[in-house]
Parts: structure tokens; sequence; C-alpha cells
């Protein structure tokens, strides 16, 4: 599973209300290239959350990106854009967890693949 | 259809290791899967400026859809109740992130956040109650209801269904006006048995124009067999697609780097200490052409 896909994520158990972000818990990481698009970067900028990519990329032991959430007049900069390339798209969590930030609950990572299936009382 | 693989067992049962390879491998499968695909990807009518969108694809199974979503540039995240299905899908290599979840249980993402949605021959299994605590109705306002949610405003989503019966598709297509979409059932070739195909295509949003519904193929057979093949009934497959039809600007395909290059990087990465996955045929393997 890849950031961007984390960046959408949220839980869903019945009766939580902020269940994004997804706290990411790293087994394994790795990296996959992936050819890069300035426009789909651009496309997909303003609905990422940046605090979260920020803090997910972090997790995985990528620390490239700038602190403070970007504004768009970055999106020009070649050096930036790669940046968040990177992190969106070639850093994908292989084995671990995502725990839901309200009840603790862990979705379990196997083979790149989260486990999001509900067991009956949460749905 | 003489039988219907949703009346056998729960998807997750009936897709197992054997049947998920079983249907990944069939050359048939592969074909039919990537037409409708297609046709899903072309109704779900984004906009042509060759910007790559963020799409889901639900019930991705092995990820033939999927793939189609990527031969068209696009990113995608599928979701899946067959672990089996998935675990053919990380084989296969698949460019999308894989999910293991039931739609059913709808879809947990932020708001507003997804371009568009396809759905190839799923969703009508969210009909059965394939357990005590499962109640169609409800499993189906789970799931559209999570899908509206998540999809941007204007964004549409496209199922390729195939119902077991009139009452089946009108349950399906309540639950969808309920959940606030707009939109209708649009079917390629009503009046072929063979190549009809039917397709749930819905608008996220107030309706607009964006949420008339586009027409459906008309025609017979004729339309895609070429003049001077002989007309053999009994051995048309499903076709879809329309020779006469202009064909959208279709993007040049860069020639790829090869499998030698993509082994050389491969090797690289693993030395470099990261886990890649292993080498297999299915390695940089030419991609199916467009159709
Ligand atoms: C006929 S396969 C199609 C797979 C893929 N879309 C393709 O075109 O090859 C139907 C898929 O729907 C999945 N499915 C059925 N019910 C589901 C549910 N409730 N949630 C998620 N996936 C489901 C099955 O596991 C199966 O992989």
């Amino acid at each position: 599973m890849r950031l961007l896909t984390h960046n959408m994520l949220s839980s869903n158990i019945k009766g939580v209300t902020n269940g994004f972000p997804l706290r990411i818990e790293v087994e394994k990481a790795i990296e996959k290239q992936v050819d890069f698009n300035p426009d789909f970067l651009k496309n997909m900028f303003p609905k990422i959350d940046w605090k979260a990519l920020l803090d997910a990329s972090r997790t995985m032991g990528y620390a490239e990106l700038p602190d403070e959430t970007p504004d768009s007049s970055m999106l020009d900069s070649d050096e930036f854009l790669r940046k968040f390339h990177h992190a969106l798209l070639e850093l994908h969590l292989e084995e671990g967890a995502l725990v839901c930030p309200e009840t603790g609950r862990k979705f379990p990572v196997n083979k790149g693949i989260p486990n999001m299936l509900l067991h009956e009382d949460e749905v | 259809m003489a039988s219907r693989p949703e009346l056998k067992a729960p998807p997750e049962i009936f897709y197992n290791d054997t049947e998920a390879r079983k249907y990944t491998s069939s050359s048939r499968i592969i074909e039919i899967q990537a037409k409708l695909s297609e046709r899903a990807l072309e109704l779900l009518a984004l906009p042509d400026d060759g910007v790559p969108r963020l799409l889901l694809d639900i019930g991705c199974g092995s990820g033939l859809s999927g793939e189609t979503l990527s031969e068209h540039g696009h990113q995608w995240i599928g979701l899946d109740i067959s672990q089996s299905m998935l675990n053919i899908a990380v084989e296969r290599e698949v460019e999308g992130d894989l999910l293991l979840g039931d739609m059913g249980q709808g879809l947990g993402f932020r708001p507003g956040v997804i371009d568009g949605a396809i759905s190839i021959s799923a969703v009508q299994w969210l009909c059965n109650a394939d357990k005590s605590s499962h109640e169609p109705r409800l499993r189906l306002k789970a799931f559209f209801g999570s899908l509206y949610r998540c999809l941007a405003r204007g964004a549409r989503a496209v199922f390729q269904v195939y119902p077991e019966s009139i009452a089946q598709r009108e349950l399906i297509l309540s639950a969808a006006m309920r959940a606030g979409f707009a939109g209708g059932v649009v079917i390629d070739f009503p009046h072929s048995t063979k190549s009809r195909k039917e397709f749930l295509v819905l608008t996220c949003g107030p309706p607009s124009i964006r949420s008339e519904l586009p027409k459906g193929k008309e025609g017979d057979m004729e339309s895609c067999s070429d003049d001077d093949s002989s007309e053999d009934e009994e051995n048309q497959t499903v076709c879809i697609s329309d020779r006469h039809r202009p064909r959208k600007k279709q993007k040049i395909t860069k020639k790829g780097k090869g499998r030698e290059w993509v082994l050389k990087k491969k090797e690289q990465m693993r030395r470099k200490g990261n886990v890649v996955p292993p080498d297999s045929k299915y390695t940089a393997r030419k991609r199916k052409g467009r159709f």
C-alpha cells in the first residue's frame, strides 16, 4: 500500500467519528519505482492532507518533505514535485498495521494489502 | 448463463485459490473483462485532458479490470473480499493498491477525494444474504452511501452488472438513487442475448448535463464483424466495441524499457536491501493492446 492510498483511507468502524489518519506501524517498508507524472501530482495536490502525508512518510523513514503545508506555488518546483512523487507513490507499507486513531483497532497489512474487513459488531 | 456463481457460495468462499487461478488464466475471461472495463472507463467520461486520475475498482479481483485503468495511465485502488483473488493480483504485479474489504460494509475513504469508480461483474453479489447478519438492502445502502461520500462532486461511478432479474436490477438502482446518485442503466446491444451488457452509470451530485445518460450501443453483431468474415453466430463472443466509432486520441505507447532494464533495476534495488517481488514470467511482460 502506498501513502497515496493511506492518505485517502479512514477507519470505517461503526461509531467512529474521526477515523483519519490511520496510524502506521511499520514492520517492513519497500520502495518501487513509478513513472514521474507532474500532471497527476498537481491534480492530486489539493486533495492531499499534508500533515498526514508528512507524518506517514517520516514513519516510513523518508524525511525529505517540508514541514509546512506547501502552497500551490511549490507545484512549479521540480525538486518539490519529485519529493512529493516519491512520498506519495513510491513508498509502500509491505508488512505492518494501520491503527484506528479513535479506537486503537489494528488493521493488519500483509503482502502490502491492508485487511479492512470489519467484525460483525463493528458494522 | 447456466450457473450463477453468486448462487453457489459467498464470494470469499467461491473465489478460493483454485477458482481465482482458474478465473485469471482463462484467456476468454481476460478478454471479456478487459472489454467490459474498457467500456466502463469510456462511460466514466473523464475529462479528455490526459491527466491521470485516482479511481476505485470495486470488486477488483485479480486485477483484470484494474489493468485496463493502468493501461490508460490512471492510479487506482482496488477493493475485494477474496484474499485468493488479491493474492493473484499481487502475483501479477498490478500497479494499483489493493485492499481486502467488503463493499457491503461501506467504503472507508475521506469525503470527495476519488475521481471516479468502476466495478466490473461484482455488485450483483451484494444482493445475496450470505450470512444471517446480511440484509441486502442495508448492505447496498452502506455501499452506495459511502461511495457517494468519497467521490468528488460531478464524478461518476460505472458498474457493469449481471442482475439476476428485473427485481434485482431495481433493488440495486433504487439503493443508488436513494444515496443521492443520478443516472440509470445503459444497455449495450439490447437485442442480442449474447452480447447484451448492462452498465449502471451514476453521477455524484445534483442533476446536471453530466448526469444525462449516455446511449447504449445499438445494432447487432454486424458492427463488429469484418465485412469479409463469415457470420458465425454460434462463435460470436461478447463484442461491445464498434469499429465505426472514431477512436479517442490514442496515446502513443512509449517504447517500454524492456525486461532487461527492469531485471537490472530490480537487482539494483535488491542489492540496496529493498524487498523486491521475485522475477517471474510476468515481469515486464508486454501489456495487451487497446481495443
Ligand atoms: C467476476 S469477479 C470480477 C473481478 C474483476 N473486477 C474482473 O473484472 O476481473 C467478481 C469479484 O467481486 C468480488 N466481490 C464479491 N462480493 C464482494 C464484496 N461484498 N466486497 C468486495 N468484493 C466482492 C469477488 O471476490 C470477485 O473477485
